[in-house]
């Protein structure tokens, strides 16, 4: 069976949420707390709620479109902002300047709807993440399933969405190293290729795991 | 002696079957870097409450996961307790009148406490106002002081909060049940939901027939939609407005309501309320008043598994773990949009919101209306109370505090 020189660890991860000194009541005062919060704090109201609401598959991606939605009532904003995917971003810097951009064309285009008061107001928060070795490597495909079949949610989602940002990459740990560390690039590209928005993440695993199952049947 | 003795075991293992194998190694794995180093929560009473309620369960898991966790009481007499009670409310957003004597009884009680607790555990949790002042007790042995505030401080009574501040920035964190209740402080300030333990008898899977005796039991009929509220008979729980939204409804569907809550037999309040609410009632057959007793766990459990639909109409709420319990038996939840709720009810993926007793009746007429909406509100609710408002995640919430303070040294 192929090995790999260098094996991949997982890793276990637990997030406090911390609560920021800014909050919005209004289209104006979200345009400028996205402008002004920390990098945390957009991370954690984009990446990391993904993480806490992975059961849910239908409307929600992130915090930014479920209160433009629900508080501000605002529906044709929080499809706009709903519409950002995650996975298209390099970097916290790109994903704020675009969370920018449809926040305040909206407020240019409905300058009326800018000043109005939301039904709660919006707290921004950070998350502050501590990471652990899970005690698990994998050097074979095989020892790699194991790994994944016994990660909980939060490593799962570390590794395979979180991972996206830290890699500076449009890819995750996982394929990462399918494809740096096994050389199977096309079950590499196949696993990223898995939709975060429209699966949970226990269902996400499952499909890591088909995919592996079929690559091991195959070899 | 100020130290809670708990004696019931829980095994860790009884939790895999619901939260699966990698939650709890995950908890174990947090717990290695912890194990044997000490922790101490402090509270003002040991039983009654919800923090009371959440320690008992929390102390037996932390046992399991070998981490030294004690709880101690402080202790205070009957001035003591009327001081924080009406500094309780206070906090709350009640009248207050300021009385210099409430403030030095507060301190002389405070520093009572100090001398006969033990305070040098190397992560103290305090819980609540009442014993805030125990910092004045820190040693300097570096250890870490976090604040755990239970209560809504979004609209506190001004010299009340400037007291208790004073005292509360001198922690290394605070914790709050919702962002809306922090308060603009230099230390850092985490988000710590309250939970519920899946395996405590009133949220445990019932056995066969339970549920139908207890509706059998107060005269509830099994075949017809019922709308359940459980709550103590309170204003802020606004019982009265749960009928007016329930009339609201019954003129579209022949639904039953269902008002369940105990504390109206020991408090003076609470059964004033209690005949505002019969009066409200008329004696119409189809409402259900039930007096509970204060601890009616598996009545409780019966009630809200047997309900169509769960309501809790509150006009000030703190957190509202009714909502979680209900939640967690998969129910479809109406709530008002108050104090945690939000936290809880996500709107129109986990339940629905509503800022009125109209919008209480609507929504409840929808749900009726779209059972397999109201299913899948109820599915997803479940899987939310699963990963955020379990006593599991709480536990490694404080888990994940006590590694990041420890980092940050």
């Amino acid at each position: 069976m192929n090995a790999s020189d260098t094996p991949f660890e997982f890793f276990t991860v637990s997030y406090l949420t911390r609560i920021g000194n800014q909050s919005a009541g209004t289209l104006t005062e979200f345009l400028s707390g996205l402008e002004q919060c920390s990098d945390a704090s957009i991370f954690h109201h984009t990446f990391q709620t993904l993480s806490s609401h992975h059961f849910l598959t239908e409307g929600f991606s992130n915090d930014f479109a479920q209160w433009a939605h629900a508080d501000a009532n605002r529906e044709d904003l929080a499809e706009q902002l709903a519409a950002l995917d995650v996975r298209d971003y390099l970097s916290i810097a790109a994903l704020r300047s675009d969370l920018c951009r449809v926040v305040g064309d909206y407020c240019a285009a409905h300058a009326g709807f800018a000043q109005q008061t939301a039904l709660e107001r919006f707290y921004f928060c950070e998350s502050v993440e501590v990471t652990l070795p899970f005690g698990l490597t994998a050097r074979t495909l095989e020892e790699f399933r194991n790994g994944i079949v016994h990660l909980s949610h939060a490593s799962f989602y570390f590794h395979f969405v979180s991972s996206r940002l830290r890699l500076q990459l449009r890819t995750n740990d996982f394929s990462h190293w399918l494809a740096d560390g096994l050389g199977l690039g096309t079950l590499a590209e196949k696993v990223n290729r898995i939709d975060i928005y429209t699966n949970t993440l226990e269902s996400a695993r499952a499909k890591v795991l088909g995919l592996i199952d079929r690559e091991g049947r195959n070899a | 002696m100020s130290e809670v003795a708990i004696a019931t075991r829980i095994p860790l293992d009884d939790y895999a079957a619901l939260l699966g194998e990698g939650e709890i190694e995950e908890l174990r794995l947090l717990a290695k870097p912890l194990r044997g180093r000490s922790i101490e929560m402090i509270n003002s009473t040991a039983v009654g409450g919800g923090v009371a309620e959440i320690l008992t369960r929390l102390l037996p898991l932390a046992d399991e996961l070998e981490l030294n966790m004690r709880w101690d009481v402080m202790t205070g007499g009957d001035d003591f307790y009327g001081v924080t009670k009406a500094f309780h409310n206070a906090l709350h957003g009640a009248p207050y009148h300021s009385d210099p004597k409430d403030f030095e009884i507060f301190l002389a009680n405070n520093e009572r406490n100090l001398g006969r607790l033990p305070l040098d555990a190397e992560f103290m949790i305090i819980h609540d106002p009442q014993p805030a002042a125990l910092i004045e007790g820190r040693k300097k042995n570096g250890n870490h002081w976090a604040w755990r505030c239970h209560i809504d401080l979004s609209h506190p009574h001004r010299g009340v909060w400037d007291f208790v501040e004073k005292f509360v920035a001198r922690y290394d964190a605070a914790m709050f049940s919702s962002p809306e209740f922090s308060r603009a402080l230099a230390i850092p300030q985490y988000l710590f939901y309250p939970a519920i333990d899946p395996l405590s008898e009133k949220n445990r899977e019932l056995e066969s027939g339970f549920a139908a005796r207890t509706l059998a039991q107060y005269h509830i009929d099994p075949s017809r939609p019922i709308l359940t509220q459980i709550s103590r008979f309170d204003r802020l729980k606004d019982p009265v407005g749960v009928i007016r939204a329930y009339r609201i409804v019954k003129r579209y569907f022949d639904c039953q309501l269902v008002l369940a809550g105990g504390g109206a037999s020991d408090d003076p309040e609470g059964a004033v309320v209690l005949k505002e609410v019969r009066l409200e009632a008329n004696g119409e057959p189809d409402i259900h008043i039930i007096e509970l007793p204060a601890w009616a766990p598996l009545e409780v459990n019966a009630l809200q598994r047997a309900s169509t639909v769960v309501i809790q109409k509150s006009l000030r709420e703190g957190f509202g773990l009714t909502v979680s319990e209900a939640l967690w038996k998969k129910k479809p939840v109406v709530a008002s949009a108050v104090g945690g709720i939000p936290v809880q009810i996500i709107h129109r993926h986990t339940g629905l919101l509503a800022h009125s007793v109209e919008g209480t009746a609507y929504q409840i007429r929808y749900l009726l209306s779209h059972p397999e909406i109201a299913a899948k509100l109820g599915e997803n609710g479940y899987e939310h109370v699963k990963e955020n408002f379990l006593i599991t995640e709480k536990l490694k919430r404080y888990m994940t505090l006590f590694l990041a303070m420890d980092r940050a040294k």
